[in-house]
């Protein structure tokens, strides 16, 4: 592999708490991007891919650690990098001509070479005659490659990509991701690198010549592997299956360190997380994937799964996740399988189903149960929700703690433990299970 | 064949449409050019000590343009200090919290209670010119329709997508083209409507100013307001009229040159990512886009300047990147802020001396008229509520009569309320009634309309399919208006409220107290307190009222309004 270009020394991202605690964003991370590589991020969401892009292009000051720009750090001087981002981030009241102009502009390069490199580019990703159109008149394609050409229109050493494709449906993906690659291996632009984050592993595969898995609870390094596979890459064949099952399988196993890659090789692992995290998914989301699985006989490969659903990744995890939380299914190898109590959850009705899932709550999620005994010792069966945000506050950052007090009310409501008052903030035990303990 | 004749005509007619739009935007320059040598004539000349106000029709139009200056030389003034403003609370992380506590309170203080301040400072300023009077209504007008709009630009400002914002970042856009790409693009849709409702609030501060009259001491403006002020106390129906008349034209012809191409041009500042079937047109504005002089302008003067411009800031950014700045910003703003508090301090303290020397009796009456005041405004809002919200919910469910009803009530509403006080003064003289409920009346005409369109907004957004649901169900009228009209207007209802509040504490202060026909009419109120203070030029007495009043608003805001705004906000919210 070539020179580095940009490296990262121990960065770190962290929020420091009122009370002296710190929220760990991303825990202390070595990367290198080298000139001729496609370099892949994949990571469940909360991992802090983002975090990472926003740190390595000077827009996020690392909170410790240093970014360095062939070899000087960054921020002395403007690396030169542009980003794609995944909500095209276009300027809707600029022709898609004056977006393009818009960077040489801030270089001021003068008007009649910046219209000329701007025409080039939106040539070369296919845009000619879309020049005074406005991107609101544009499909989410076209739309993203005027967030190519304008990116690629400054000439970056290094390209970043916030998830450029996660925004498009399948098909306009595909094909864009094809172009990218022809771009790319062309060499018809000076860019000298590419970072590309993303929750989808075939993607990953199909462009990358290196993947990074990044753990959550802190943010880390899971495992850093090449891809060896010749170009055009065939996502049918054997190898590329075995390298996306094998991602598979480390990014649903998020405590166990990752086995020895089929074709690369693991660079590191990292501590298990300290509190355990409710995943994001619905009680009624459990229940469809119990059902899913029982018509495939108990048993399935996640990425068959999320492939027959259309899922991402993203979306399927949590679910998977919560199934196995609550004891309903255990994961192995990349497949989920039905347990006992699975199996028993999905054959049941409605209120039995309520029944099996408050005793499995109760009996596995730890927060569930704070939050119930909680409740139970208090003589108004009743307690300010800032009771336990405090205490998720120790170990989540702001915005996660919400979401886990939010994840945990569906939970609570969905199994009758407790209900929340939205507008008093205060959880309350339902009035039956207030008066059965009072008797 | 026969095509080809009707291509060739079409083309030269449009060649000669072409020409007359030239012809139509050189008129208007040179229109421009002489109004601007007219007001610099005007405001040059000596003062007129007692304004003399002619009643002849003919004298309209001088009159009307002089108002439409004075409105125009304040928005301006007040557009460059909210964007100001606005970015200043925006990224200033210090000065934020302190800024928008300010603008808080600033939108609150009724702004008529410093008529008499600001136009004793201004004469002093310029003796001996008539600018010094001018400068006062227009600073007047300035501190009444600046705040909302700094507020809409902070908030737009704020609210831009943190990757459009990161975009700009990694493109190294200078603060120059990031103000003219991303921030002020953004905010203008903002801007745009916030500024009608500033420029209307602007008429009707005008009209107070310029029938104002301190003690002895006559500071009327020639302009619209004096001149129906002058109709109604002569009783001159006719000039009336025509005063009427004159004002409903101005204030379409605004609505048509100005704010409708203004609405049109801003249609592309939407920050849309698909474009929306509805877009919002107007013939003046094409005008304008069909005009080759202004074409040519653009090409060859504006173009080129604005390039230079951005060029002459990207470059300076490349610059300025390597060296930071140094301590001096630092030590300048410790000592501009020292400075601020040094001048509170005075302030203070003078406020205080002035304030300590009011007896009992002063504090007591003060407080008694304050909440006689008080009432007046409940029930001028519940007055206006009554009729208003089934009238607005009618026409809100009725596409049919919103057609008809609705430019009507818009010309209604748009007719400045002070403009009006003294033709309906003349009514409830003429009608043997005091001003202890005509000024209820008084208040009720300015602030009525908030209500009113706020209404017919939220009763047009209430969903359709919620509406067949309450039919589906044969919802009796009872039930209809508890569980589907009254929620789903609240959001908007408390809105118009709000509104409608602060321009009736603001009123109270032209209505409880009046110069009319040689002599003066007033009632019980903290309104009239404020305008006879002013009037005998008591400033103790003016300054607790004034402080009473401003206590008054801003109390009502966060103990009635803010609540009611969280409720409407968290639990009658439609979302689609």
């Amino acid at each position: 592999m070539g020179e580095t270009i940009i490296q990262a020394r121990q960065v770190e991202k962290f929020y420091a708490q009122p009370n002296g605690n710190r929220i760990q964003v991303i825990a202390p991370t070595d990367l290198e991007i080298r000139s001729g590589e496609i370099l892949a991020v994949l990571g469940p969401s909360g991992s802090g891919k983002s975090t990472l892009l926003r740190m390595l292009t000077g827009l996020a000051a690392p909170s410790a650690g240093e970014v360095l720009w062939h070899g000087r750090p960054v921020g002395a001087e403007p690396p030169n990098v542009s980003i794609v981002f995944q909500s095209f981030a276009l300027f809707p009241w600029l022709t898609v001509l004056e977006n393009v102009e818009a960077p040489l502009k801030a270089r001021a390069v003068d008007p009649v070479a910046r219209r000329k490199r701007a025409i080039r580019m939106l040539d070369a990703v296919g845009l000619d005659g879309f020049e005074a159109a406005y991107p609101k008149e544009l499909s989410g394609g076209m739309k993203q490659r005027v967030g190519f050409a304008r990116a690629l229109v400054v000439e970056p050493e290094v390209l970043f990509m916030d998830e450029p494709f996660s925004a498009l449906d399948v098909l306009t993906a595909e094909n864009l991701r094809n172009e990218l690659l022809e771009l790319w291996q062309r060499q018809s632009m000076p860019t000298r690198a590419v970072f590309l984050v993303t929750h989808n592993i075939e993607e990953a595969v199909l462009l990358a010549d290196r993947v990074v898995v990044l753990g959550k609870n802190p943010g880390r390094i899971r495992t850093d592997l090449q891809v060896p596979l010749p170009h055009p890459r065939d996502k049918k064949s054997e190898p590329f299956q075995n390298l996306v099952d094998y991602i598979y399988t480390v990014l649903t196993r998020p405590d166990e360190a990752p086995a020895k890659a089929p074709s690369g090789r693991p660079e590191a692992a990292a501590p298990a997380p300290r509190y355990p995290m409710l995943p994001h998914a619905r009680p009624g989301g459990v229940a469809g994937l119990l059902e899913m699985l029982e018509d495939r006989g108990g048993r399935s490969d996640i990425s068959k799964l999320a492939e027959d659903l259309g899922f991402a990744i993203d979306e399927l995890l949590p679910i998977v996740d919560a199934a196995a939380l609550l004891g309903f299914a255990t994961v192995a190898e990349g497949d989920v399988e039905m347990t006992a109590a699975g199996r028993e959850f999905a054959a049941a009705d409605i209120l039995s189903r309520k029944d099996l899932f408050r005793r499995a709550a109760f009996h596995n999620v730890a927060l569930l149960r704070q939050i119930t005994r909680a409740l139970a010792t208090k003589r108004d069966h009743s307690i300010p929700d800032e009771f336990f945000h405090d205490i998720l506050d120790e170990h989540f950052s702001e915005e996660e703690t919400v979401r886990q007090l939010e994840t945990a009310i569906t939970w609570g409501r969905f199994a009758e433990l407790f209900d929340h008052d939205a507008k008093e903030r205060r959880f309350y035990l339902p009035e039956e299970a207030a008066e059965v303990d009072r008797a | 064949m026969i095509r080809l004749p009707l291509l060739g005509r079409s083309v030269s007619s449009e060649g000669a449409r072409s020409a007359l739009y030239d012809g139509l935007v050189f008129c208007a320059i040179f229109a421009a050019f002489s109004v601007v040598l007219l007001i610099g004539r005007y405001w040059m000349a000596a003062p007129m000590p007692a304004a003399h106000i002619s009643r002849s029709p003919g004298m309209l139009p001088l009159y009307s343009l002089y108002s439409l200056v004075r409105i125009a030389i304040a928005y301006v003034l007040s557009l460059v200090f909210a964007v100001g403003y606005g970015y200043l609370a925006a990224y200033n992380r210090r000065l934020q919290p302190f800024l928008i506590a300010l603008l808080d309170i600033l939108q609150s203080i009724p702004v008529l209670s410093f008529l008499p301040g600001v136009m004793l400072a201004m004469v002093s300023l310029f003796p001996g010119h008539q600018i010094g009077i001018e400068l006062g209504a227009i600073v007047l007008i300035f501190t009444g329709q600046v705040w909302n709009m700094a507020f809409s630009f902070y908030s737009s400002l704020r609210s831009i997508p943190r990757e459009l914002r990161e975009a700009s970042r990694i493109f190294g856009f200078s603060a120059w083209q990031r103000f003219f790409q991303l921030e002020l693009p953004y905010g203008a849709i903002g801007l745009v409507w916030n500024s009608m409702v500033s420029v209307a609030g602007g008429w009707f501060f005008l009209m107070a100013c310029e029938m104002f009259v301190l003690g002895n001491r006559d500071f009327r403006l020639p302009g619209l307001g004096s001149y129906l002020q002058t109709a109604a106390s002569a009783g001159d129906t006719g000039a009336m009229l025509w005063g009427l008349t004159a004002m409903i034209g101005v204030i379409v012809l605004l609505d048509q040159a100005v704010w409708r191409p203004v609405i049109a041009w801003s249609d592309k500042f939407k920050f849309e990512q698909v474009e929306s079937a509805h877009t919002s047109g107007s013939p003046m504005l094409d005008l304008l886009r069909r005009s080759r002089v202004l074409e040519v302008c653009q090409e060859r003067v504006v173009a080129p300047l604005w390039e230079l411009l951005g060029r002459h800031f990207a470059q300076r950014r490349g610059r300025e990147d390597k060296h930071r700045p140094g301590p001096y910003g630092r030590i300048a703003a410790v000592l501009a802020g020292v400075l601020v508090l040094a001048v509170l301090a005075w302030g203070g303290e003078h406020a205080f001396r002035l304030l300590r020397g009011l007896g009992r009796a002063d504090i007591g009456l003060t407080m008694r008229a304050a909440g006689v005041t008080f009432l007046r405004v409940a029930a001028a809002l519940a007055i206006a509520s009554l009729w208003t919200i089934p009238a607005g919910v009618a026409i809100g469910f009725h596409p049919r009569l919103a057609r008809i009803a609705q430019p009507l009530s818009q010309i209604a509403a748009s007719v400045p309320a002070t403009a009006l006080f003294p033709v309906l003064l003349l009514a409830i003289v003429n009608a043997g009634g005091g001003l202890g409920v005509g000024s209820i009346l008084l208040m009720l005409l300015g602030t009525q309309w908030y209500i009113l369109f706020n209404v017919i907004a939220g009763a047009i957004a209430i969903p359709s399919d919620l509406k067949e649901a309450a039919s589906l169900f044969r919802f009796g009228t009872l039930d209809r208006w508890r569980t589907l009209i009254l929620p789903g207007i609240f959001p908007y209802l408390v809105t118009g409220l709000v509104t409608a509040s602060g321009g009736a504490w603001n009123a109270s202060i032209v209505a409880e107290y009046f110069h009319f026909q040689g002599r003066i009419l007033s009632t019980v109120g903290l309104g009239a307190v404020i305008s006879s203070a002013t009037d005998s030029g008591r400033f103790d007495t003016l300054l607790l009222a004034t402080i009473v009043m401003a206590a008054l608003v801003v109390g009502v805001n966060r103990l009635v309004w803010r609540p009611l705004y969280r409720l409407a906000e968290t639990r009658y919210k439609l979302e689609t």
